[in-house]
């Protein structure tokens, strides 16, 4: 693709020039470095801020008082927190999939030059440049049972009808990924899209000479030259399901039934603001970055690392 | 001509500050009662030549909370703000961060007119005083709507026992027991109400103000969680979010009872309900009439400049006297900080809650005893407990670990 190309040209002339490679682009260099300090301090220090201070018993301001692991031990032993952690999982499962899935079929379908495509593209997208309060805000209206889905539904003489996720602990989970998936799936559609635009148009010549149905040449030939555009699809959209919040603020406040849709971000923000706890937020918050970097390190090694795949 | 007027508005808007010093006062009353309630003190403080400059903050204490917080240790600080007196803003004071009042407090005698005097000790951390109580809130009523029982044919019960027996006659006809919001603060009130009436004032205190982890693993509050067991049951079906849509199904008559503060007969006024012949009200849930005096407390962080420090004195005086008290609490239907004036415009069951504060049966509120952390915690539990089937054993155990971390 073409920024693997740039950085292929990039990296031959510096293979052919013999300066230092640091030397070159200076003036580009000294451009960078406010923002590599930014990076460095806030980013990188904050991090690491947050995370010392979790070995300690800070209440409303942070002091230290060291205390070991005791902020992790409560943190595991408190039953919100891991139903939390089983909540975001399975969320994250079913959204991954989901998006991801229905994103390739919707940009597949994009793809077969179909007309008024940039009206499609457009509506497909919108939901996109909407927050996720916004989101929430109108899931919760349109799964409302008196006033959405069901009261609509109802009103047209099926009187029966029950469409009520968000009221019902085992469904509630659902009625936040309609929502996600509403939010989400436009923006993956895009990415796949420009991956499909991508593919040269020779190989698809060369699967019609050869005589290979349309759908075996996706899935045999296209989805495995698309790997790099699925590994970022995958990253952006797992590291926004682990900072899941605004929408669970918006939709349900956690509920129903107390934690039937808590969701870790709103531990961190609960314990640290309204306990005045915040050794057991920055903990709790530690044990978030834990998971975003399990998420991010075997993403940065196959991107980065094997340099022959690319 | 538009130019010229608009010059001269600008010089107007320019020159105003000058003459009356602002004070910024941040506060999460933002409800129609409520509003009306703060216009009533910024009226005063407006008229004394001053100027208030509202910073109001929607969404309720907790949203309101981190955000002063956050101005106030982040170096932005406001001119006075609105907390629940107690632990909340305790270490900000121990930080340094707040204005000492204890000469105001001494000027204005607040020792001999602030009553119940644990208001003030509330405020009081080292032998100074931080803040000024502005009004007492407690939470330990039951309202109970009266139209649901004569339908039934049943008198209105007097006390909590004789609502758990009428409950399963209100289940037969159709309609909800207890209503109870889904939000965790509603479940932790309704076990707060719970503890002192079915516990006993001992039992209570022993836990709440001597700390005593014995007494809290011990068979007086094993009661309290098999009565609060027994009373998720009438809650179940409701499914209502926010408070004051609970207390809005006792007004429509489909649920029989609610157990919330008294700021909910805010909503019956609302809704043009009579205390005594629409609904009824049982501080203490009519078996230990005592009330917690919580409520609110106004704390003024530390602002370097002695122009605004003593417009922010001058505030906190006027904010304790007497006219304000009247006007203040008259519009949020909360209990006036001091029992020298005279508040008969007061409803029914304002007036109760009047003559138990005046026999002295009240005790401190949870905000006053336990830290925030250990408060949310046990929120966290009994929202849980209440709306799943965990047994009263295990919620107990979880209960007593939760205090012991606030030891």
């Amino acid at each position: 693709m073409s920024v693997t190309s740039e950085a292929e040209a990039i990296r031959t002339t510096s293979a052919a020039r013999p300066r230092a490679r640091w030397t070159r682009n200076i003036s580009a260099k000294i451009a960078a470095l406010p923002m590599i300090a930014t990076a460095l301090v806030i980013f990188v220090g904050g991090t690491i801020w947050t995370v010392v201070y979790s070995f300690t018993d800070s209440k409303l301001l942070p002091r230290t008082r060291w205390v070991g692991l005791d902020q992790y031990e409560r943190l595991w032993d408190t039953n919100r927190w891991v139903v939390s952690i089983e909540n975001l999982f399975f969320y994250g499962v079913m959204s991954l999939i989901f998006t991801v899935v229905m994103g390739f079929i919707l940009a597949v379908l994009m793809d077969q030059k179909i007309r008024y495509e940039d009206t499609f593209r457009t509506i497909m997208l919108y939901p996109f440049a909407l927050s996720f309060i916004v989101t929430g805000l109108v899931w919760q209206w349109i799964l409302n049972p008196q006033f959405g889905i069901q009261g609509v539904v109802r009103d047209m003489g099926w009187t029966s009808f029950t469409f009520d996720p968000l009221n019902n602990p085992q469904t509630v989970l659902y009625g936040l990924l309609i929502a996600g998936l509403w939010q989400g799936t436009g923006f993956v559609m895009c990415l796949m899209l420009a991956g499909l635009r991508g593919i040269d148009e020779d190989i698809w010549k060369a699967t019609r000479v050869d005589g290979i149905p349309t759908w075996k040449t996706y899935v045999v030939v296209i989805i495995p030259m698309m790997r790099p555009v699925f590994i970022t699809t995958l990253v952006i959209v797992a590291s926004g399901i682990i900072r899941l919040y605004d929408l669970v603020v918006a939709m349900t406040s956690g509920g129903p039934g107390g934690n039937a849709s808590q969701v870790p971000a709103m531990y961190v923000y609960d314990y640290m603001f309204q306990a005045q706890n915040l050794g057991q937020g920055f903990a709790a918050s530690t044990m978030m970055l834990l998971s975003v970097l399990i998420v991010l390190i075997p993403w940065a090694y196959l991107e980065f690392g094997g340099k022959k795949h690319g | 001509m538009k130019l010229s007027k608009m010059t001269a508005l600008l010089a107007m808007s320019v020159a105003m500050p000058a003459a009356a010093t602002e004070l910024e006062v941040t506060h999460w009353w933002t409800s129609g009662g409520e509003a009306a309630a703060v216009a009533e003190l910024a009226k005063a403080f407006d008229a004394s030549g001053d100027k208030w400059v509202d910073g109001a903050i929607a969404g309720g204490g907790g949203t309101a909370r981190p955000i002063m917080i956050s101005r106030i240790t982040g170096g932005d600080p406001m001119g006075a703000t609105q907390f629940n007196h107690g632990q909340q803003a305790l270490e900000l004071v121990e930080a340094g961060l707040m204005l000492d009042l204890t000469d105001v407090a001494e000027a204005n005698n607040w020792k001999e007119v602030v009553y119940p005097p644990s208001l003030l000790d509330a405020c009081t951390v080292d032998g100074k005083i931080f803040c000024a109580p502005v009004n007492i809130h407690s939470p330990e009523w039951l309202w109970l709507s009266n139209k649901v029982y004569e339908d039934l044919g049943l008198p209105v019960p007097t006390n909590w026992d004789e609502f758990v027996a009428s409950a399963p006659a209100v289940r037969d006809a159709g309609k909800l027991p207890l209503a109870l919001g889904d939000q965790p603060w509603q479940s932790n009130l309704a076990f707060g109400a719970m503890q002192i009436a079915v516990a006993g004032l001992d039992a209570w205190k022993a836990v709440n103000v001597d700390k005593n982890m014995d007494v809290a693993a011990g068979p007086e509050y094993a009661k309290v969680f098999e009565a609060a067991a027994a009373a998720r049951e009438l809650a179940k079906g409701s499914a209502v979010q926010d408070w004051n849509q609970a207390t809005n199904l006792v007004i429509t008559d489909q649920a029989a009872g609610q157990i919330m503060g008294d700021w909910a007969q805010g909503e019956f006024q609302v809704a043009n309900e009579v205390a005594g012949t629409d609904y009824t009200c049982l501080p203490g849930l009519g078996l230990n009439e005592y009330i917690s005096t919580g409520g609110d407390a106004f704390y003024f962080p530390k602002l370097n400049d002695p122009d605004k420090e003593a417009a922010q004195k001058r505030l906190a005086a006027q904010l304790v006297s007497p006219d304000v008290q009247v006007a203040f609490n008259l519009k949020k239907g909360s209990l006036p900080i001091r029992g020298d004036i005279d508040l008969s415009a007061a409803n029914d069951c304002m007036k109760k809650g009047l003559e138990i504060l005046a026999g002295g049966n009240i005790v401190p509120s949870g905000d006053m005893v336990w830290s925030p952390d250990v408060q949310k915690q046990n929120e966290d539990l009994m929202v849980e407990f209440w709306k799943s089937d965990m047994p009263a054993a295990d919620a107990h155990a979880k209960w007593v670990a939760n205090l012991k971390t606030g030891l």
